[in-house]
């Protein structure tokens, strides 16, 4: 086990869900930070790969310029858009009051 | 200290700025689905499970979105990527579908370019740190607050009609050296690259619509200082003016602070048009990590080279060189020209004259009359509902002596008021010059039977005195005669000799 | 004679073509298998009765009316449900999906439709294809036909369980890591993974989308390669879809089986034999039988070195959860699925995380922190940056042993089915399944799962199977190889499903 390897915190298991928008119980808190532990330790061996002139893979195809051309198609039905809807008001989706600003 | 006024601001502190501006593209369909882009669509009636974010959808890239954004590029005489790719920016928010938007990260399509403004005699180059292209999100509409604004709203309203629109946004490099006019320069900037997006037909770019957007970023440097200060951000600025004045109420209200030894703080703040300042967003806990990464679902773009050199051999004749070109065929003076053109008006006088109007008359009326009509309607004067073609008729009639320069006032008033054509409204409003001598030496004869005592001061030598009858006459015809020619006529019936 | 459900999909397809069988008898014999051991079973998480009776029934009037039909045509499959599927309800096997009809088809629902094929339903999954057991759904979990106390794998366990069960003879899964090999292994059926692109993901709820492929099960490798040509092909709806069609598989298939492998080199991996330890002894003895058989068949053994497939665990588990944590942000409350808490009190920002919080299970709930970990400011280089430098690695290592071998070979996963409850208290005891499925994921080569024998380690006889990987594009090659082996295979001990034990009233 490398030296660097992360312990994680409840801090940052509270932090880490707050940015993925999910609510964590506190029982629930020490049990993943413990399990994130783990499986972070683990992961970490990939600091043992020597890698620092190799290129990082984004793509798993080789293609490039793939486009469509600027055509409409038909939409979807609005009927069919707000189906699935938790909350519909004035044909639009209704979600309760927001506390952040927009970006 | 009292607080600091705009002049003491700018003598104490070097103002520094920077502009992010982004525009909606005009294509037919979205960046990344066949969506239609129509402006003011019944809500959510323009959405597919792309841009609606459904689970299992995937993104294909618009062709027409990636050339438009290398025509603005080549434009703003940026260098074009060989080789980028899209990336992820995450983050929740209700009208974001997929909570991560497609944009650009370290690899823009466009990058290091310029633009360059003229203000007050002075070039500035703005230079362009990259022009990238990205998706528009849904818009919310907050119920329940008293003012319709997130703050105090009870709940909000997603429609997703607008997710997707393909927005290309322009960041500028930092501008330190506009000084005291760093307000005008900004403007001037925005006003530009307007100016070249409608030239180059890649948006309808229209500020009030929300085509076009500016943020605002402001720092002050202390005089002799080399170290930049911190920079605020400003949204919300939705005109021209706008631009001038969030830029000018910031410097002033950072020097005030910076006078009292206090600190900036880096925030985004918003301007609110009514006040002429800004305020304060509301604090957030974080600074947001946006955890980007490269796009996975989209493949790198490699735009081909000869493409590139074909986009950039059919790009029209951008407004710089359009004016230059205007210069020397009307032969104007570049003073002229740039007050025209800061004002967004060169397009406006240019068809002016293209529609027979002499150059000077042209380049007076709209930066005179009609720009006064403008701002009293809080428009700018490109938007006033009258045409070069309009404008035209009208110098055109005063030129026959159909219309004094007054009466044509009041034609242009009639036209923006009916939208009428001129012609109509002369005859409408009973607005041309009465040109019929007899009819005039009519009225001018019931104007000196009217007023006996004026007439003999007049027959007697007091030429002044003609005035008053002239008055008489122009009352009687609605003014609707040119006041030298009836002064000489009365004066002739009186006998009366200059 | 075999009763229908019995058939294979060839057989059926014949069947149907000759007019022996109707191909709404088809539906009805698999709809009332499933009725009588499903619930056991529990492959399926919605059976669409009146669907796929209607879809026979319009397989049976164009074939009345003379209609050409397709090779498949009338053959029942399961879907996995993680493809949607228009009007029939999606969860990907989660709760905050629960009761959601798509308004769409994926690109692969509608080839499938197109083909004639009857679906005959939605089967159970991991969570968000998130595990290798199916014990990650929140629905229900699936059981292994060969011992209902023990997990069919991962996370296409409803559509391995189903085929193995012969609930239909063919299925469709996922595998993003060996979600479908692995299931294939552990049930005694074949499982192909294609070349990354060479199947549409328009419709697939997205995992981890630079390494999600959809692909077919079948009890035989020709079922397999026949359904493998319905799915595969280019989708303008895909960026990331090959452009040029693939090879032909079903012809290698044929040509495979004819027995000979005279002049192919097959290659061992050093780094997944087991060697350091952890793979049971029953999987390996069965690998070197199999080893043994393609000698047989003329092919020539040797052994590559892949050095960086020691990686691939790591590599892959920061490079998927960091996707994922950003797939799966659209599950927001907002447009669709599951809303918790909106008591008119709470803000949004509550109402989402509290849902997220019921709706995710804990395994998606890991992932995805471990996504927002490896992608955040400060260690995206170190994680997430690092890892896609090591993917290149493996590639790097797939390219030079395929320039000293045509496939590679190892078994398909370490162990044997193992029993429900077993492995899930230790995450990292799970995702040990995935150590030889791994790297031809991160490399996006095509990967097969066939089955080569039985163990009876873990006590009764469970199946194991046989990976052979191929370069990119050669998907052919898998089938080619497994074809051959399964000939040969199956000349010397009878199918491994005649072995099944017997589920519910017929077998």
């Amino acid at each position: 086990m490398s030296e660097d390897a992360p312990t994680v915190t409840r801090e940052e298991v509270a932090h880490l869900a707050r940015l993925a928008r999910l609510a964590v119980t506190d029982s629930d808190l020490d049990l993943f930070a413990g399990q994130l532990d783990v499986i972070l330790r683990s992961i970490a061996r990939i600091s043992e790969v020597a890698a620092g002139d190799i290129e990082p893979t984004s793509h798993a195809v080789p293609l490039q310029n793939v486009l469509r051309p600027d055509q409409v198609a038909p939409c979807l039905p609005r009927e069919a858009v707000l189906a699935g809807a938790p909350a519909v008001e004035d044909d639009r989706f209704r979600v309760p009051q927001i506390l952040g600003e927009e970006e | 200290m009292s607080a600091p006024t705009y002049e003491t601001a700018v003598t104490a502190y070097r103002p520094v700025f920077g502009l992010e501006t982004h525009v909606e593209l005009g294509t037919a369909s979205k960046m990344f689905c066949g969506c239609a882009t129509d402006f003011g669509a019944e809500p959510n009636t323009q959405t597919c499970p792309v841009c609606l974010g459904l689970p299992g959808a995937l993104p294909v890239a618009n062709a027409a979105a990636i050339e438009y954004t290398i025509k603005i590029g080549l434009a703003l005489n940026c260098s074009i990527a060989s080789w980028c790719r899209f990336a992820r920016k995450n983050y929740f928010y209700p009208d974001m579908p997929k909570n991560y938007q497609i944009s650009q990260y370290d690899e823009p399509l466009c990058f290091d370019g310029y633009l360059d403004v003229e203000i007050a005699g002075r070039t500035i180059r703005v230079g362009i740190e990259r022009v990238h292209l990205e998706e528009d999100t849904g818009k919310n509409t907050h119920v329940g607050g008293a003012t319709g604004r997130i703050h105090g709203a009870e709940y909000s309203l997603v429609d997703f009609n607008r997710a997707g629109i393909p927005l290309v946004e322009i960041v500028t490099k930092p501008v330190p050296d506009a000084g005291p006019e760093a307000p005008e320069v900004a403007r001037a900037y925005v006003s530009e690259l307007r100016d070249i997006l409608r030239t180059l037909g890649v948006s309808d770019v229209k500020m009030e619509q929300g085509s076009l957007r500016c943020d605002v970023n402001t720092s002050l440097t202390p005089a002799g200082s080399s170290e930049w200060g911190t920079r605020t951000e400003t949204k919300n600025v939705n005109s021209l003016r706008s631009v001038e004045r969030a830029m000018r109420s910031e410097i002033i209200r950072q020097a005030e602070i910076l006078d009292a030894g206090g600190k900036i703080v880096q925030e985004t703040r918003h301007f609110q048009e009514t006040t002429g300042t800004t305020r304060s967003g509301r604090s957030k806990e974080e600074a947001t990590d946006y955890r980007y990464f490269p796009e996975p679902d989209l493949v790198p773009l490699a735009p081909d080279a000869d493409w590139v050199e074909q986009i950039r051999a059919s790009l029209p004749e951008l407004p710089a060189a359009r004016r230059a070109r205007l210069q020397t065929e009307l032969n104007l003076g570049p003073d002229e020209l740039q007050a025209l053109a800061n004002a967004g008006l060169v397009d406006r006088f240019a068809d002016t004259v293209a529609a027979g109007a002499p150059a000077a008359e042209a380049r007076n009326w709209w930066l005179g009359y009609l720009a006064q009509q403008a701002n009293s309607r809080d428009l700018e004067a490109a938007a006033l509902p009258i045409t070069p073609a309009q404008v035209a008729r009208v110098i055109e009639l005063i030129e026959a002596g159909t219309l004094s320069t007054a009466l044509g006032r009041q034609v242009v008033d009639g036209v923006l008021e009916t939208g009428d054509d001129v012609d109509t409204v002369v005859a409408d409003r009973h607005l041309g010059l009465v040109s019929d001598t007899s009819a005039l030496t009519a009225a001018a004869q019931a104007a000196i039977e009217a007023n006996p005592d004026v007439a003999d001061k007049v027959r007697g030598g007091k030429l002044a005195a003609v005035g008053v009858l002239v008055g008489a006459v122009m009352k009687a015809t609605r003014g609707q005669a040119d006041a030298a020619t009836v002064r000489a006529l009365l004066l002739e019936q009186l006998g009366v000799s200059e | 004679m075999a009763s229908l459900h019995e058939l294979s999909a060839a057989q059926t397809a014949e069947a149907i073509r000759t007019g022996e069988a109707s191909a709404t008898e088809v539906a009805r014999v698999h709809l009332d298998r499933i009725g009588q051991i499903d619930g056991e079973l529990k492959a399926f998480l919605h059976v669409d009765t009146d669907g796929a009776l209607a879809a026979a029934a319009a397989v049976d009037a164009r074939r009345s009316a003379g209609e050409e039909l397709g090779p498949l045509a009338g053959v029942p499959l399961a879907m996995k449900d993680v493809v949607v599927t228009e009007g029939l309800p999606t969860t990907s096997g989660s709760k905050i999906l629960q009761g959601w009809i798509p308004p769409y088809d994926a690109t692969i629902t509608r080839r499938v439709k197109q083909a004639g094929i009857v679906m005959l339903g939605k089967t159970n999954m991991d969570e968000f294809a998130m595990g290798s057991s199916t014990e990650n759904s929140a629905y229900q979990v699936t059981r292994n036909p060969w011992d209902l106390s023990r997990v069919p794998g991962g996370s296409s366990g409803g559509s391995s369980a189903a085929v193995a069960g012969y609930e239909a003879p063919l299925s469709i899964g996922t595998d993003t890591g060996g979600s479908i090999r692995q299931p294939a292994a552990v049930t005694g059926i074949v499982g192909h993974k294609p070349t990354y692109g060479a199947v549409s993901r328009y419709g697939l709820i997205a995992f981890s989308s630079s390494l999600d492929q959809a692909g077919p099960f079948g009890r035989t490798v020709l079922d397999t390669a026949l359904l493998h040509q319905v799915l595969a092909g280019h989708d303008p709806a895909d960026s990331t879809s090959i452009p040029e069609s693939g090879p032909d598989v079903v012809a290698a298939t044929v040509e495979g089986a004819r027995g000979d492998l005279s002049g192919l080199k097959v290659a061992i991996v050093t780094e997944l034999t087991g060697a350091s330890g952890g793979y049971q002894e029953g999987v390996l003895a069965r690998f070197r039988d199999a080893v043994a058989v393609l000698q047989k068949l003329g092919a020539e053994i040797v052994e590559v070195s892949c050095p960086h497939f020691d990686y691939a665990l790591a590599a892959y588990y920061l490079i998927a959860p960091s996707e994922c944590s950003s797939n799966l942000a659209r599950f927001d409350a907002v447009r669709y699925g599951l809303r918790v808490g909106d008591d008119g009190r709470r803000s949004l920002e509550e109402v989402m995380s509290l849902t997220r919080e019921q709706g995710f299970g804990p395994e998606v709930k890991r992932r995805i922190m471990i996504g927002t970990y490896a992608l955040s400011s400060g260690y995206y280089d170190a994680y997430y940056g690092q890892a896609q430098k090591v993917r290149t690695l493996i590639a790097d290592d797939f390219r030079k042993a395929f320039g000293q071998a045509d496939v590679l070979i190892s078994p398909t996963s370490p162990f044997v089915a193992f029993e429900i409850g077993e492995r899930t208290a230790d995450p990292m005891a799970m995702y040990v399944n995935d150590l030889c499925t791994l790297p031809a994921s991160l490399a996006g080569t095509p990967a097969i799962s066939v089955p080569c024998g039985l163990s009876d380690e873990a006590g009764p006889p469970l199946p194991v199977g046989l990976q052979v990987m191929a370069p990119a594009m050669a998907d052919d090659r898998c089938y080619r190889v497994a074809a051959a082996f399964e000939a040969a295979y199956q000349a010397a001990n009878g199918p491994i499903l005649q072995h099944l034990p017997s589920l519910g009233a017929s077998r």
